[in-house]
């Protein structure tokens, strides 16, 4: 937690950020998928780096690398693009029909902040989610995880520079990742 | 364990003379159980790659089938695979994916083997065995045979399996070209680090037989072929050097292997690809040059998937990788999947292919997520009483393929199904089929082995 000279305004930009979060879940649940691409930035990167079982001492090689492994994710703008027409296609299998899902995010915390609360430009965070998943008839899947985001102010609001997503899962038990973090 | 099928009924779930499979073989647990027994206990399986073990103790923890293996290179630098359960009580010895150790002690009471699999360790052993512990019958279990071609890691649990080589036959000028560089230069490849591992509810043989051939399910991919992922900017992949060229199917029924394949015209030149980035396509371009000069004839293949019996398929091209289908009960599959790169490929070359190969493969990949669905849905959708009742249907292209291919004096081993015309067809799940019919039935390797007779059954 960054400690705070303006215990007013930190507590402020808390509730700023956390209603930008909540508003961009209810964009992604409403499956209102370009309003999402919106609040992401041009240079916006999206890192989900898989998770292997390593030693003790040796936890920095638990997560694949970003720019240098095969990660989930590794991308910018670009790409989320691309995967937000795919499923506007209306024949993309896998999300067609669409699947009914739900992003709790929770625990969320502000790291960091440039240059202060008061007028804070960009901002560092930590949250937990939920991602609830059900298609078709029963298909089911719960994802959990640590979100890790930098949001810039842009014109009209907070725009997410970064978002790094850590997944509390080994192999992965979902067939396929074809939902927003 | 219940055995519901006796070895003859194999042929009537196979039915190859009138291109049907019974749905049985992929719903059915007993002949699940089976199939541990016959075809993953005798098969050569894909176990990892050396560059993935390349320091002594180095060790990637790997699955033969249902069960966990270790591959290991010992402090000597020799590679090792055995199973990962300690000979005491059972215990897994590595929990871990990979690493290095010197050691590996089991958590449960403590015997300790060192990297070659040797117990090395064994806790009271003057005082509770009284020395009279004879640790060297008490190793690991090793694979009896393996092998290391071109940097691919292979094992089998059948000491009478025929070497690899001859267990591989012809097809291996297809794996040739997964495993050598981009240029031709032999075994010129290396994995890019991160394993992706996840689960399908599906039986295995779905992807293994999706990966051997199938040219029917383009409409699978329609939406990422309208969004555009290829190296080129558009659709999935580049298709310029295909102008021309034939499209061949090639099976290898009496081993079960098969592939896809683009054949370039006779007099076919080298042509730009990969346009997106220069340094990217002038790479290709100059390693297509190089191979085109080393291979002659063979440099006319484009290859694309296949699949090695039972559970190994690859892409040769790009996203040049290895998916290795690990049944986990008749309706489970995890998937393993690797990715491999020209080693002395430069900096941007790989960077350029690594993101390539994130967004086009495994669970997250634009292309690949709409495969799962269809894997899973039309493996749910064959379980019930009345969908078992019914075969599926295997016929297309039935009695159009070759033995003797031949085209502007390349000679090609194999059945050939030239598929240019037709688009598709199936002789190369037949050839999966009809050898996991023999691998079923069949008593022995010297049973299984029918090319040494000259038995190798055509379909």
């Amino acid at each position: 937690m960054v400690v705070a000279n303006d215990p007013l305004a930190m507590l402020l930009l808390k509730q700023d950020v956390e209603a930008f979060l909540y508003h961009e879940a209810n964009l992604l649940d409403d499956r209102r998928y370009e309003d999402w691409l919106d609040l992401l930035t041009d240079d916006v990167r999206y890192w989900v780096p898989m998770r292997r079982n390593v030693k003790f001492g040796e936890l920095e090689r638990e997560f694949t690398r970003e720019g240098q492994d095969i990660n989930w994710f590794d991308e910018g703008k670009d790409t989320l693009t691309r995967r937000v027409n795919q499923i506007l296609t209306g024949v993309h299998w896998a999300e067609e029909p669409l699947s009914r899902i739900s992003h709790l995010v929770t625990n969320v915390e502000i790291v960091g902040v440039t240059p202060s609360a008061s007028d804070a430009e960009e901002v560092a965070l930590r949250c937990r989610f939920i991602i609830y998943r059900n298609r078709v008839a029963t298909e089911t899947d719960i994802l959990v995880g640590r979100r890790e985001d930098t949001l810039r102010r842009g014109d009209g609001g907070w725009r997410i520079a970064q978002r790094q997503v850590f997944l509390d899962q080994n192999v992965l038990l979902a067939k396929n990742l074809t939902f927003f973090f | 364990m219940a055995i519901t099928f006796q070895p003859s009924a194999y042929s009537g779930l196979v039915d190859q003379d009138n291109g049907m499979v019974s749905r049985e073989i992929f719903v059915n647990a007993d002949i699940y159980a089976e199939e541990q027994e016959r075809i993953f206990t005798r098969a050569w399986l894909f176990v990892g790659h050396e560059s993935q073990v390349a320091k002594p103790g180095d060790f990637f923890v790997s699955s033969m089938g249902e069960e966990s293996v270790i591959l290991c290179r010992d402090r000597q630098g020799e590679i090792h695979v055995f199973l990962n359960s300690c000979m005491h009580r059972g215990m897994k010895v590595c929990r871990y994916d990979e690493g290095n150790t010197p050691i590996f002690t089991c958590p449960y009471h403590g015997w300790s083997f060192a990297t070659d699999g040797a117990l090395v360790g064994v806790p009271f052993y003057k005082d509770a065995y009284h020395e009279e512990l004879d640790k060297s019958q008490w190793s690991l279990i090793r694979v009896p045979k393996m092998v290391n071609y071109k940097g691919g890691i292979w094992a089998t649990w059948d000491p009478n399996a025929p070497d690899f080589l001859d267990y591989i036959g012809g097809f291996k000028t297809y794996l040739d070209i997964l495993f050598d560089g981009w240029d031709g230069s032999e075994g010129g490849t290396e994995i890019i680090g991160g394993i992706e591992k996840w689960m399908v509810p599906s039986n295995w043989k779905f992807p293994a037989e999706n990966f051997i051939g199938d040219r029917y399910h383009n409409i699978s991919h329609r939406s990422v072929d309208l969004v555009g992922i290829g190296p080129s900017g558009q659709g999935r992949r580049d298709n310029s050097e295909r102008e021309g060229a034939k499209s061949l199917d090639v099976s290898f029924p009496e081993r079960g292997h098969g592939t896809v394949m683009f054949l370039r015209p006779e007099h076919a030149q080298p042509v730009p690809s990969y346009q997106n980035d220069p340094i990217v396509a002038d790479y290709f371009y100059q390693c297509e040059i190089a191979r085109k000069e080393r291979q002659g004839q063979l440099w006319r293949i484009l290859a694309g998937p296949g699949t090695i019996f039972p559970n190994m398929s690859f892409l040769p091209r790009q996203p040049r990788s290895i998916a290795v289908w690990h049944p986990r009960g008749p309706d489970q599959t995890e998937v393993w999947r690797w990715f491999l790169v020209d080693r002395s490929a430069p900096p941007e070359v790989k960077e350029f292919l690594r993101q390539y190969y994130i967004r086009y493969s495994g669970p997250a990949g634009l292309t690949e997520q709409d495969d799962m669905e269809n894997w899973n849905y039309a493996h749910s959708a064959s379980r019930g009483a009345m969908a078992r009742r019914h075969h599926y249907n295997y016929q297309m292209g039935m009695g159009y393929a070759v033995t003797d291919f031949e085209d502007g004096g390349l000679k090609l081993d194999g059945t050939v199904l030239d598929t240019t015309k037709a688009r598709a067809g199936e002789q190369n799940q037949r050839g999966f089929y009809s050898r996991w019919r023999e691998f079923m039935a069949a008593r022995d390797w010297d049973e299984l082995a029918t090319w040494r007779n000259g038995n190798g059954s055509a379909c």
